[in-house]
């Protein structure tokens, strides 16, 4: 009974030790990817298979989605440092800046200006834009390319062209004036207007940053953002005005500011609106959904002339190389390998989504090629010089969301945020002089 | 007693000390890895600033403390949560009872209402919210109404009811109490029958006899037996509800404006839209420490009911 005990005991402790310790990874003949993106998920198996007959190193795909959950699973595996060999991160620069300083990314310079720059080279350099760091970055990270693309992507707006032609309208609106119009035509002969998927917050941020850009330049949104320009001023009141407009006009599907992006999609693809605010990713979706659905592609409307409509993009999803994994070298080359020309041909037409390297665009089907006609507007927060505060970008969103449920006038919501923005504005003054001090 | 005897006594007291201290050791060493150790953690860093990510943390002490004290939407999260809990309280628990004494009495197709009435609790709360999602749906495709209660509405001719119920901060939260009310009640429906069950009959017998009608019987031998069952469910109704989140999550996304908030759905913007892992914990322990006391007072009020 003691041996037995003794025995149980033991075999607890080793239990409950090996719980607490990180595992070890020894060098194996073998990558390890955690990914994210569900409807890829057969293409990235194929392309393994293929890999592992071309290498014999195999390549290990798990999969965990949502997204969001997706995100945890990546940080919190960074806190107990068992992230696997390649990895995503769905977040901010901000957050991306973090991993590296704590130094879970390989800095993949060096691989991509091997050879001339071949491997830099070959890619779209908006898509890499993401995950390089200048000089001076104000995230302090040495600068240098930290991720791989794997593929491109812009958001714009979707219109449906046989909705567009029973009400009457000829060609795509381009202005706000030529969008509001066509929503009453739309209206008359009882179809709906415009759906995105604005219960994902980012989605509206999204849309609005795209008009702030139109309305008052990169330069001034900067300027925000490093508290010199306040959310009250003119030029955001008129941005915040957009939403207000929309919901007056009545352009707006009922429940939009609630919906998720899938339920969004569904009634664009079923036709229960004849806008969309989606990126180049639905083309795969809405051929899922009805294959039979016509639509073309525009940049959202403008409503300024005095700066150009700017539209978020660059590289869709990247991944990032563990910079402990003793596997290192084996998953830079195998991200060589995901994103030369045959790969990249096979994953646009397996998946519909745009590829990365640019010898690949030749064999995309005409509306992907529509999105990837827009690539010089597009811009993202991961290239901007800064990002706004993540407490004033909630203030910010859900002040949007007010707007457009008619609870807050623009004005109300402009004053909100930019008390949180001056609350920030002195926590970080406060945080630097402690640091100083 | 000569000292080789004693120290055999003595030898042989450790050797039971001993043996009795490896026997719960296991159990300490759970309780203190899994429940300790976390719970000092989350305290421990509810004292900092970390954006869960990078090494280094900085020690801000009370601080994020002092800012849940002033922050009117966490404060608003918790009023949500309140009124989720109150709305679950009176009407998923009133209406658990009722159906709890009727399954009690001689009926027809007793154990086919039981089944029915505990479906919805064994339910995924993504798998209702979608449900619900798609009822409360206030789209329009032509002139057709999407959401089944839309559409019931305007087939009987009631189109002023017609509503965005999940998008209008008036209805949001309600119907979102409405259905964690609706997936709940199957809980307090088995524990409250499993208890009027266990009720004495002769109870009911003596008091037919000394002429009580059902109301008074109700009153004088129902209730007063039930009264530690309905404690124990309006206990578990109220640690329940207040930290219901999934529900929300699956009905509303990220929620309306602040009016779907409740304190778990805060907790978990902290960590993952503001990154701000410190007060995030911070709210964490505060959260734990009201619903302790709420269950404090409870257990308090029902001591005294009983001795009343």
């Amino acid at each position: 009974m003691k041996r037995l005990f003794l025995f149980g005991f033991a075999v607890f402790c080793s239990i409950f030790s090996g719980i607490s310790c990180s595992p070890a990874t020894p060098q194996t003949d073998r990558i390890v990817i955690w990914h994210w993106m569900t409807d890829r998920d057969k293409a990235f198996q194929a392309l393994a298979l293929q890999y592992e007959k071309e290498t014999g190193i195999k390549v290990i795909l798990e999969l965990y989605a949502p997204s969001d959950v997706y995100s945890q699973k990546i940080i919190a595996a960074a806190q107990a440092k068992i992230l696997p060999d390649i990895f995503g991160i769905l977040d901010e620069k901000s957050v991306v800046a973090d991993f590296i300083t704590s130094g879970f990314v390989a800095d993949l310079t060096a691989d991509f200006k091997a050879d001339d720059a071949a491997w830099e080279k070959v890619l779209f350099p908006k898509a890499l834009l993401v995950n390089r760091f200048d000089p001076d970055n104000p995230y302090g990270v040495k600068p240098g390319i930290y991720g791989v693309p794997i593929d491109i992507t812009n958001i714009q707006m979707i219109y449906n062209k046989n909705m567009l032609k029973k009400a009457g309208i000829l060609k795509p609106p381009a202005t706000m004036q030529e969008w509001f119009d066509a929503s009453s035509a739309l209206k008359r002969v009882g179809l709906s207007g415009f759906v995105s998927g604005w219960g994902e917050l980012w989605m509206a941020d999204c849309f609005a940053t795209n008009y702030a850009f139109n309305i008052m330049g990169e330069d001034k949104v900067m300027a925000t953002f490093r508290g010199e320009i306040p959310y009250t001023d003119p030029s955001w009141i008129k941005v915040f005005r957009i939403f207000s407009q929309m919901r007056e006009k009545d352009v707006l599907v009922p429940g939009i500011v609630t919906k998720s992006n899938k339920d969004a999609e569904q009634d664009f693809a079923l036709e229960r609106a004849a806008f969309a605010f989606n990126g180049s990713w639905c083309v795969n979706v809405y051929n899922d959904m009805n294959p039979k659905l016509e639509y073309g592609v525009m940049l959202p409307p403008s409503a300024s002339k005095e700066f150009p409509m700017k539209i978020w993009g660059g590289a869709g999803s990247s991944f990032f190389v563990n910079n402990v994994s003793p596997n290192k070298t084996k998953a830079i080359a195998f991200l060589k390998w995901l994103t030369a020309k045959e790969q990249q041909t096979f994953l646009a037409e397996k998946t519909q989504n745009l590829p990365v390297n640019q010898n690949s665009l030749a064999s995309i089907p005409p509306i992907l090629a529509e999105f990837s006609s827009s690539m010089e507007s597009t811009t993202h927060p991961a290239i901007w010089p800064l990002n706004e505060d993540a407490l004033v970008l909630e203030a910010f969103d859900r002040g949007l969301q007010s707007i457009i449920i008619g609870e807050k006038t623009p004005e109300k919501v402009a004053a909100e945020v930019q008390k949180v923005k001056l609350r920030q504005l002195e926590r970080q003054k406060r945080i630097k002089n402690d640091l100083y001090q | 007693m000569s000292s080789a005897q004693s120290k055999t006594l003595s030898g042989h007291l450790l050797k039971d000390y001993l043996s009795s201290f490896s026997f719960i050791l296991p159990a300490v060493a759970i309780f203190v890895g899994f429940y300790i150790i976390p719970f000092y953690e989350i305290f421990n860093l509810s004292l900092h600033d970390w954006n869960g990510i990078s090494a280094g943390k900085t020690f801000v002490g009370l601080e994020n403390f002092q800012e849940l004290m002033g922050d009117v939407i966490w404060w608003r999260s918790m009023w949500n949560a309140t009124y989720i809990t109150l709305i679950a309280l009176t009407f998923q628990n009133i209406l658990a009872f009722a159906l709890a004494l009727a399954c009690n009495r001689a009926i027809h197709f007793k154990g086919f209402y039981r089944l029915v009435f505990f479906l919805p609790p064994v339910l995924s709360e993504i798998v209702v919210g979608i449900i619900w999602r798609w009822i409360l749906n206030s789209g329009v495709q032509g002139n057709e109404n999407i959401g089944l209660l839309n559409y019931l509405l305007n087939a009987v001719g009631l189109h002023d009811l017609i509503h965005n119920w999940l998008s209008d901060p008036n209805t949001a939260l309600t119907c979102i109490a409405v259905v964690h009310s609706w997936k709940g009640f199957g809980w307090g429906f088995i524990i409250l029958l499993a208890g009027l069950q266990t009720i004495d009959r002769r109870l009911y017998e003596a008091a037919q006899v000394d002429g009580a009608n059902s109301w008074s019987t109700f009153w004088n031998v129902t209730i007063p037996m039930m009264l530690p069952v309905i404690m124990v469910v309006v206990v578990l109704t109220i640690l329940g509800s207040m930290q219901s989140f999934v529900l929300i999550l699956s009905m509303v996304g990220q929620g309306l404006v602040y009016h779907t908030e409740v304190p778990v759905t805060r907790i978990l913007s902290a960590m993952t839209v503001t990154q701000r892992y410190g007060y995030a914990c911070a709210q964490g322990v505060m959260f734990g420490l009201i619903l302790v006391m709420v269950s404090f007072i409870i257990k308090k009020l029902s001591d005294r009911m009983k001795q009343a």
